[in-house]
């Protein structure tokens, strides 16, 4: 088990090795967990203090001059506050800056609503030309980090909070391609981030069932892998989508987008159902929510008419 | 010091930009002729005498930065990368036009010379100081000029970034006010009471200095005593809006009015006479 979180500060002591790159943060090092970063390369660490709309504008700045920037804080004040600014400094003028943004989703816990960003990807995704990434465990967050790294312009990366299994030996990620856990010939469940594992859990129990589910992490959000779900619809007839995050324009808009448009599929989508996070222990939360693994079965089975 | 033919060509260079401006305007229909005027010499100063740069090398690493946080004014400022070298002065009057390389706001991926994109009030600072920073921390020293709107410091992100240029120290860095204190809905006074700002950037941590922001040679010693100091250094430039056209002038209405054809003529029959004096 292992936070994603730390997956990506980790990734980053590992990469300065080899590239140039500053991050940055604002007041949030120890929850980012950009610290680690902090301590092994203080002269490449800046801290920005508590003013993200500022943080975005430098890194920016910094970025013009030809040096990627890792910038990181939680998700309601990076794709939030800060909306503005990673439009027009960063997006717009493609400025390359990864704004890597922890504590998305319901499964922050105890913080609340006012921290629980249910809205980051929705935001992200609908700026012209940005990459959007949400990895789900070790392996698959340190090829997102690098390959955010050696693209060539904004990403907009999220990052999970909590405890994860490594569910990947090894990913070989790339932009606009899914990752497929486990195949399945009755329904697709595609997944991103935190819940992929909790996905993984209820094709078990759909097994047990005698329900072949296929299981996607769907890291690379934008651009997400048409191929792929068109693949999967036509194989399972079944789509569901997991996510921790609303569902009104996040992962589950983003696939039936590409459903509408090449094969309409039955679609099922859990997440957030347009409502607020409130505090709570994560998996009891996961529960209310129904992105757990027994809600995530149900729902199949519901999805299957079962 | 300059010398005074120095001077006399500086204002020469002045004068053209506006009128290069004014006609840009004339053929893109729209835009915002008022700020661009009030900020003509600043930008005369920096491009024309100031700045370390290479127009056939836009992208020069070791470059002088200007990023122009009050991107609505772009007119005057494509006028002095196009006399400067950057691209041709004909390419003007494609202002706001499709496939232009001249966006109605400073756009750093289509125009050769911009070294920053700009247009929502109250960025162009902290993109300043991010690459006075960088400079800093690659121990590389050029400097870094930014001009602010009176109107957009307004923004609250203005103070986060004059807060942060003085905590890294960032002396590379140089702010010039174009206090012309009109903005679209008024006078600055009115919708929304910024001033003193020399009070509030020296109680920032900046060097603070005036300046007439119409005047060459006080521009230049302006410019040339920032490079003495140990903090990042804020120049309240005193401006007129609409400066040059006597009927544009101290006018919130020229803020984003349109250049027509009869105020274009009676305009450059203005700055045409100024000329002969």
């Amino acid at each position: 088990m292992k936070a994603i979180r730390d997956s990506y500060a980790d990734t980053l002591v590992e990469l300065a090795n080899e590239y140039d790159f500053y991050v940055m943060d604002a007041d949030l090092a120890k929850a980012t967990k950009t610290i680690t970063f902090k301590k092994a390369f203080p002269d490449r660490f800046i801290e920005m203090g508590i003013a993200e709309a500022n943080m975005y504008g430098y890194a920016a700045g910094i970025a013009t001059c030809g040096m990627p920037v890792f910038a990181s804080t939680f998700s309601a004040f990076a794709a939030g506050r800060a909306y503005d600014q990673i439009r027009n400094s960063i997006a717009y003028p493609h400025n390359h800056v990864i704004i890597a943004a922890t504590h998305g989703g319901i499964l922050v816990g105890g913080d609340g609503g006012s921290h629980q960003c249910l809205e980051d990807i929705a935001l992200m995704r609908a700026i012209p030309e940005m990459t959007v990434l949400c990895p789900c465990d070790d392996a698959e967050t340190r090829a997102c980090v690098k390959a955010a790294l050696l693209h060539d312009g904004p990403v907009y990366l999220r990052l999970g909070r909590s405890e994860v299994p490594s569910l990947f030996e090894h990913v070989a990620f790339e932009i606009g391609k899914g990752n497929v856990l486990r195949d399945g010939k009755d329904v697709a469940i595609i997944a991103v981030g935190e819940v992929v594992y909790r996905a993984a859990k209820a094709a078990e129990f759909l097994a047990g069932e005698g329900v072949e589910a296929a299981v996607i992490s769907m890291a690379s959000i934008k651009p997400i892998d048409q191929e792929m779900i068109r693949y999967y619809a036509q194989k399972t007839g079944h789509v569901l989508t997991v996510e921790d995050h609303n569902v009104q324009g996040g992962l589950g808009g983003a696939v039936s987008e590409v459903l509408a448009r090449c094969c309409p599929t039955p679609m099922a989508m859990l997440g957030s159902q347009d409502r607020f996070g409130r505090s709570g222990d994560p998996e009891e939360l996961a529960k209310l929510y129904g992105i757990d693994p027994q809600s995530i079965a149900d729902s199949a089975m519901r999805l299957l008419d079962r | 010091m300059p010398t005074m033919e120095e001077i006399r060509q500086l204002k020469a260079t002045a004068l053209q930009l506006r009128r290069d401006a004014l006609t840009a305007l004339y053929h893109a229909g729209s835009g915002h002729p008022g700020g661009a005027m009030s900020m003509t010499e600043i930008l005369t100063v920096l491009y024309f005498k100031e700045m370390n740069i290479r127009p056939e090398q836009p992208d020069w690493a070791d470059r002088d930065r200007f990023v122009l946080s009050k991107g609505h004014a772009c007119p005057t400022y494509y006028a002095a990368l196009a006399r400067r070298g950057y691209f041709d002065v004909e390419v003007l009057n494609t202002l706001r036009k499709a496939d232009s390389i001249l966006q109605g706001h400073p756009d750093m991926g289509k125009t050769p010379g911009v070294d920053m994109s700009t247009g929502s009030l109250g960025q162009g600072l902290s993109a300043a100081a991010g690459m006075a920073l960088y400079a800093k921390k690659q121990g590389k020293d050029f400097r870094v000029y930014c001009i602010l709107g009176d109107g957009e410091c307004a923004e609250g992100q203005i103070w986060e970034a004059a807060m942060s240029a003085a905590h890294f120290g960032l002396n590379n860095l140089v702010a010039f006010l174009d206090a012309n204190h009109l903005q679209i809905d008024g006078r600055v006074d009115d919708v929304m009471n910024i001033y003193p700002m020399d009070e509030k950037f020296r109680a920032f941590g900046w060097t603070v200095l005036e300046t007439d922001g119409h005047s060459i040679p006080q521009l230049i010693h302006a410019v040339e005593l920032a490079k003495c100091s140990d903090k990042p250094v804020f120049i309240l430039c005193h401006t007129t809006k609409g400066k040059g056209v006597s009927f544009m002038e101290d006018r919130a209405d020229w803020h984003g009015a349109a250049v027509t054809k009869d105020v274009l003529d009676r305009a450059m029959a203005e700055l045409d006479g100024k000329e002969r004096v």
